[in-house]
C-alpha cells in the first residue's frame, strides 16, 4: 500500500529501463552508421581529388622538362634528332578551328529550335533525344562513319575529313548550351519585342541570342575542349602526318595523334615530347573549361 | 534596337503589310533553317547507323548471326568473330561502374549534405574537371603510372589473397603483367566516376527542402535522410545517371587501347589481358586495308558497338527525362 503513494522514479520500472537502454543503444549504433557513412563519403571525395591531382602532377613532372622554345619552333623528326611538336599544334589548332566554325552555327540554329520553335512537338522532342545521344555516343564511331562517307569515296585520309568529324562532335554541345540558355530568357522579354511589331527572326537573332550570348559562349569554349583532345575520331580520317603540311587534302598532323603514336613508341625522346604535348593539351582544355565556368558566372 | 524598333511601329500603321510581307520572308527563311539543322541532326544520326552496318555487311555476310558469338579471329585466314571484343567491353564495362558507383555515389553525398558550404563549390569544379581531362592523358597516365604499381604492388597483393579463394579465386589468378581487363576496368572507372558524381549531385539538389527538413527534425541522421529521404525520391534519375556512365564506358577508346593488353581471346582470370570493341578497332584499323574482309568486320564491330551504346544511352536519357516530367 505505501508503495503506491511514493512514485516510483521512471529509471526504477524494469521495463523502461530496458526500453531506454535499447534506445540509447540503437541511438549509438545510428549514430555510429551516420559516422562510419561520412568518412566513407569524405574518403571518396578525396580518392577523386587524388586522381586528379595524380594526373596533373604526372604530366607536370614528365611533361614540364621537356618544355622548350623548339617544341614549339621545330617541325617532328625522327628519333633521336631534337623535334618538336610545331606541325601537331598548327595541324590541330586548323582542324579545332575549322571544325568548330562548322559546327557551331549548325549547333546553335538546332539549339534555337529546340527553345524557340519545337515546344513539345514529337519532332522537337526527337531532334532533342537525338542530339542528347549524339552528345555521348562513342567518338570512335563518329570516326568510322567520316572514314566511310569521306575518306573511302575521296581516296585517303584528309584534313577536311578530320574537320568533319569533329564538327559532329561540336554540333551536340552547342545545341545543348544554346537550348538551355535560350529557355532561361523570361518570356516577358520576347513578348515585348514582338509586341513592338519585330518580326520573330529579328527577336531571336537580336534579342534572345544577344541574351543568351555568354551561355553561348560557353558552349562554344566546352566544345573546342571536347574536340581539342579527342583522339579516337581523328585515327580513321586526318590521320597524322610526320611532315610539314598546311594542305588540307592531305592527311594532317594533330597533337592527340601525335601523343598516341609518340607515347607506344621504344624512344626516349619521342615518349618526353609524347609527355609535353599531353601537358600543353590539359592545360589547354582546363583552361578553357575554368574559362567556359568564369564567362558564365560573369553573367549570373 | 529601341531605335530601330520604334521608327517601325510609327510608321507601320497604314503601310503595315508590305512591312509584314518583308519580316514574313525573314521568319520563313530562318524558321527554315532553323527546321533544316534540326533534320540534319536526324539525318545524321540515320546516316552513321546506315554507313556503319553497310560498311559490316560483307562480315555480316560471310559470317552470319555466328559473328556475334564466335570467338575467332585470325586476320591469316581471314576468320573473323565479335565475341572477344564484346566480352572485353561489356565485362570492362560492367566492372568499371562496380568500382564507379559506390565512390561517385561518396562524392555526390558529400558535395550535397556533408562538405561546408565553402568547399562545394571547388570540389565540386575540381572532379568536374576530371571529366574533361581528354581520353588520351589518362591512357597515358594509365600506362605509365597506373600499369607499373598494379604490375609491382596490387595485383601481386590480390593474387595472393584473394586469388586463393575457393569460387572467386580463379579470376584474380596469373602472371601480374599490370596491363589486362581489370586494369582498363580501373581506368574506366575512373573517367566514368565525375560523370555519375555530377549527375547524382544534380538530382540530389533537386529533392525539395521541406522533405529533408521534416526528417531531420525527426531526429534523423543525415546518413538517414540520404538513405530513406532523398535516394527513394531520386531512385530512378539516379539508376538513369549510372546508365550514361555505362554509355561512356562501353565506347571509351583511347584510354582502353594502352592498359589492356589487347589479345583476342577469353580469359578466365581478370588479370588476363582482352580486347573492347573500341580498342580492337583503334588498334587494328591501320593494318586492314580499304575493302577488305578484316575492314568490314571491324565496321561490324563498330555497328554492334552503336547498337549497344544506342540501347544504354536511349534508357538513361529516358530514366532522366521522366525526372524533369514528374
Amino acid at each position: 500500500m505505501s508503495a503506491t503513494t511514493s512514485p516510483t522514479p521512471v529509471s526504477s520500472i524494469p521495463g523502461r529501463a530496458k526500453d531506454r537502454a535499447t534506445s540509447e543503444a540503437l541511438g549509438r549504433s545510428r549514430a555510429r552508421a551516420d559516422a562510419i557513412v561520412r568518412v566513407l563519403c569524405t574518403g571518396a571525395t578525396v580518392l577523386g581529388l587524388f586522381f586528379l591531382a595524380s594526373i596533373l602532377l604526372t604530366l607536370l613532372i614528365r611533361g614540364a622538362g621537356g618544355i622548350s622554345l623548339s617544341v614549339f619552333t621545330e617541325v617532328t623528326r625522327p628519333p633521336g634528332s631534337h623535334g618538336g611538336l610545331l606541325n601537331p599544334i598548327i595541324g590541330s589548332l586548323i582542324q579545332v578551328f575549322l571544325a568548330t566554325i562548322v559546327g557551331t552555327p549548325i549547333g546553335m540554329l538546332v539549339g534555337t529550335y529546340l527553345a524557340e520553335y519545337a515546344g513539345e512537338s514529337r519532332f522537337g522532342q526527337l531532334v532533342r533525344f537525338v542530339s542528347d545521344v549524339l552528345l555521348s555516343a562513342p567518338s570512335i564511331l563518329i570516326g568510322l562513319f567520316v572514314y566511310q562517307i569521306l575518306v573511302l569515296p575521296f581516296g585517303g585520309f584528309s584534313g577536311w575529313a578530320g574537320i568533319v568529324a569533329l564538327a559532329i562532335i561540336v554540333i551536340p554541345v552547342v545545341v545543348r548550351t544554346t537550348e538551355d540558355m535560350l529557355r532561361l530568357i523570361p518570356n516577358t522579354l520576347r513578348e515585348a519585342v514582338i509586341g513592338l511589331g519585330a518580326p520573330k527572326w529579328k527577336m531571336i537573332v537580336l534579342v534572345c541570342w544577344r541574351a543568351a550570348v555568354s551561355g553561348i559562349i560557353t558552349g562554344i569554349l566546352l566544345a573546342v575542349a571536347r574536340v581539342a583532345g579527342e583522339t579516337a575520331p581523328l585515327l580513321f580520317t586526318s590521320l597524322g602526318n610526320l611532315n610539314w603540311s598546311l594542305n588540307l587534302s592531305q592527311p594532317m598532323s594533330s597533337l592527340p595523334i601525335t601523343i598516341y603514336s609518340y607515347a607506344g613508341s621504344p624512344y626516349e625522346d619521342w615518349i618526353t615530347l609524347a609527355w609535353t604535348g599531353a601537358l600543353i593539351i590539359t592545360l589547354g582544355v582546363l583552361g578553357l573549361n575554368v574559362l567556359a565556368r568564369s564567362v558564365l558566372r560573369a553573367r549570373k | 534596337m529601341a531605335q530601330v524598333a520604334v521608327p517601325e511601329t510609327l510608321e507601320v500603321a497604314p503601310a503595315r503589310p508590305t512591312t509584314r510581307k518583308g519580316s514574313g520572308t525573314g521568319d520563313t527563311i530562318f524558321a527554315f533553317l532553323c527546321r533544316a539543322s534540326a533534320a540534319l541532326v536526324l539525318v545524321l544520326l540515320g546516316a552513321i547507323i546506315v554507313e556503319l552496318f553497310l560498311g559490316g555487311l560483307p562480315a555480316f555476310r560471310a559470317f552470319g548471326a555466328a559473328f556475334i558469338s564466335s570467338t575467332d579471329w585470325d586476320p591469316v585466314q581471314e576468320i573473323y568473330g565479335a565475341g572477344v571484343p564484346i566480352y572485353g567491353t561489356i565485362l570492362t564495362a560492367i566492372l568499371a561502374l562496380l568500382l564507379a558507383v559506390p565512390v561517385a555515389f561518396g562524392i555526390a553525398f558529400f558535395l550535397t549534405e556533408l562538405a561546408p558550404e565553402w568547399m562545394r563549390g571547388p570540389v565540386g569544379t575540381a572532379i568536374e574537371l576530371l571529366a574533361a581531362v581528354p581520353s588520351i592523358i589518362f591512357g597515358m597516365w594509365g600506362f605509365f603510372v597506373i600499369v607499373p604499381v598494379m604490375a609491382s604492388t596490387i595485383q601481386p597483393a590480390i593474387i595472393d589473397t584473394v586469388g586463393e579463394l575457393p569460387l572467386i579465386g580463379s579470376l584474380f589468378q596469373g602472371p601480374p603483367f599490370g596491363t589486362g581487363l581489370f586494369t582498363a576496368a580501373l581506368i574506366l572507372a575512373i573517367m566514368v566516376l565525375p560523370f555519375i558524381a555530377a549527375t547524382m549531385r544534380d538530382v540530389f539538389l533537386q529533392v525539395p527542402g521541406v522533405y529533408k527538413e521534416s526528417a531531420y527534425g525527426l531526429g534523423s541522421t543525415r546518413w538517414e535522410v540520404m538513405r530513406k529521404v532523398v535516394l527513394p525520391y531520386t531512385r530512378v534519375s539516379v539508376v538513369g545517371g549510372i546508365m550514361l556512365g555505362l554509355g561512356r564506358a562501353l565506347g571509351e577508346t583511347m584510354a582502353v587501347t594502352f592498359v589492356i593488353g589487347n589479345a583476342n581471346r577469353i580469359t578466365p582470370s581478370l588479370f588476363g589481358p582482352g580486347n573492347t570493341i573500341a580498342s580492337i578497332v583503334a588498334l587494328e584499323f591501320g593494318e586492314s586495308g580499304a575493302g577488305s574482309l578484316k575492314l568490314s568486320a571491324l565496321l561490324a564491330l563498330g555497328f554492334l558497338l552503336f547498337v549497344i551504346s544506342f540501347a544504354v544511352l536511349a534508357l538513361s536519357r529516358w530514366l532522366l527525362r521522366s525526372r524533369l516530367k514528374g
